[in-house]
């Protein structure tokens, strides 16, 4: 029990981190891409995607991210998918991020001016081009900040795939704390691990947003 | 092989879905409660800039508000007792929720009383209102209420956070959701159940403090 060492149980963590920032990354990125067309429908001309996509984003942002990942593991085994953990995480993680970014993105669109849709339509463009040409690359100036600040959450969302059993940063930590009886170091270290990862997303948006701030006055 | 679904088998074990829906909402609500008067005193700290607590509480929310909700729990409950600190699974569950909510608040919240127009406490001031008096009447009434839909937000989200607390034994809707699936063998069904009581609750909760921002702060009938 006493040969592992301060030093084996850093390394050991390190590889679950890399874990945990696989998980994130692919959280990230397919939550991204999912989030745009959630959010093209959230903001369409029609009732019913709009709808559709209102109900998505409640359900999502309004159930323990726990829970979804629970009916992604044993809904799959019910169809006769055998699913492993790291499949349902990434299924999980992506969706609850799509959902949070096509509600932080409508917002962002929301923010601009109406006239730009009205001077955009009066120049004949269609729906597809006034979002394209128009309104996104204005939004997206506005949205850059909060969707950095949002990674943190995604970040630290990878910490409940663990229940499942999907071995990151926090798994690793609960097999090294019963492995080396220190909770305490091995914990602390885990917390360590986030705060790194988390921290410079943080601040980064702070800069960001203040950097927007500044923009704005002039 | 097609299932078939038996969604009456989670519904013989209502008093286990009742015990962890009370729980689940005792410890939001201790939650709630004492982690909006920790972030009400880490504001103040912040936003006044009282040294050296200024310093310590800004420490505090970025300790917390960059490490997950889990391994905050895990740390309490696994590693404190490691250097003398022993608590049983709800106590560590409760200073979770405290510490944690506490975090956000203290951000949410300073925004708000730093949004008071220093007009409000100049003519505080002028009407001989000590400093107390002055955050007890004018900076807070006002400050909580233009963060008040925010506070709301963080409380739903610690609430469905929560879940996480069965995983140190702690008896609430997700224990009992464990619980009940080892029982009937009905994991989809179950877990499906509880998926929609969360999502009850938190709408739920979302209306009730709505309710409490508009009576007991903006003191609208």
């Amino acid at each position: 029990m006493n040969d592992i060492s301060t030093w084996d149980i850093v390394r050991n963590l390190f590889d679950g981190a890399v874990w945990t920032l696989a998980l994130s990354l692919t959280a990230f990125v397919f939550g991204g891409l999912a989030g745009l067309a959630i959010l093209f429908a959230r903001i369409a001309k029609h009732a019913l995607p709009r709808r559709l996509a209102l109900g998505y984003i409640e359900i999502f942002q309004g159930t323990p991210l726990l829970m979804q990942l629970f009916i992604i593991f044993f809904g799959g085994s019910l169809i006769g998918l055998e699913i492993s953990p790291w499949i349902a995480a990434a299924i999980g993680l992506t969706l609850f991020t799509s959902a949070y970014l096509a509600e932080i993105w409508r917002g962002c669109v929301e923010a601009i001016p109406k006239g730009q849709w009205e001077a955009s339509a009066s120049l004949a463009l269609s729906r597809f081009e006034q979002m394209r040409y128009v309104i996104l690359p204005q939004a997206l100036r506005i949205a850059i900040a909060p969707t950095v600040g949002f990674s943190v959450q995604v970040v630290k969302g990878t910490a409940v795939a663990s229940i499942i059993g999907f071995v990151e940063l926090t798994k690793t930590g609960s097999m090294l704390a019963n492995a080396t009886f220190q909770p305490f170091l091995v914990f602390g270290f885990v917390a360590l691990g986030y705060f790194a990862l988390c921290y410079p997303l943080s601040a980064y948006a702070r800069t960001l947003e203040r950097n927007l701030h500044g923009a704005r006055s002039h | 092989m097609s299932y078939v679904f038996d969604f009456p088998a989670v519904f013989e074990h209502t008093d286990a879905l009742l015990a962890g829906t009370g729980r689940t909402l005792a410890l939001t609500a201790i939650g709630a409660v004492a982690g909006i008067a920790l972030g009400i005193v880490g504001a103040v700290c912040r936003a006044w800039r009282l040294a050296p607590f200024d310093r310590l509480f800004a420490v505090y929310v970025e300790l917390i508000r960059n490490t997950p909700f889990l391994v905050q729990l895990f740390f309490i409950f696994f590693g404190l007792p490691a250097i003398g600190v022993q608590m049983n699974e709800w106590q560590a569950a409760i200073l979770a929720v405290i510490i944690n909510l506490g975090a956000y608040s203290t951000e949410i919240i300073r925004a708000g009383i730093e949004a008071t127009p220093k007009g409000q406490i100049e003519a505080a001031q002028s009407l001989a209102l000590n400093r107390l008096q002055t955050f007890r009447h004018v900076v807070l009434p006002p400050a909580l209420l233009k963060v008040w839909p925010a506070l709301c937000s963080q409380v739903v989200i610690v609430m469905l956070g929560t879940s996480v607390c069965s995983q140190i034994a702690a008896e609430e809707l997700t224990f009992a959701a464990n619980f009940i699936q080892s029982r009937n063998f009905r994991a989809f069904e179950t877990y499906f159940i509880v998926t929609a009581i969360y999502f009850l609750l938190a709408i739920g909760i979302r209306q009730l403090m709505m309710q409490i921002g508009r009576r007991l702060i903006a003191r609208r009938p």
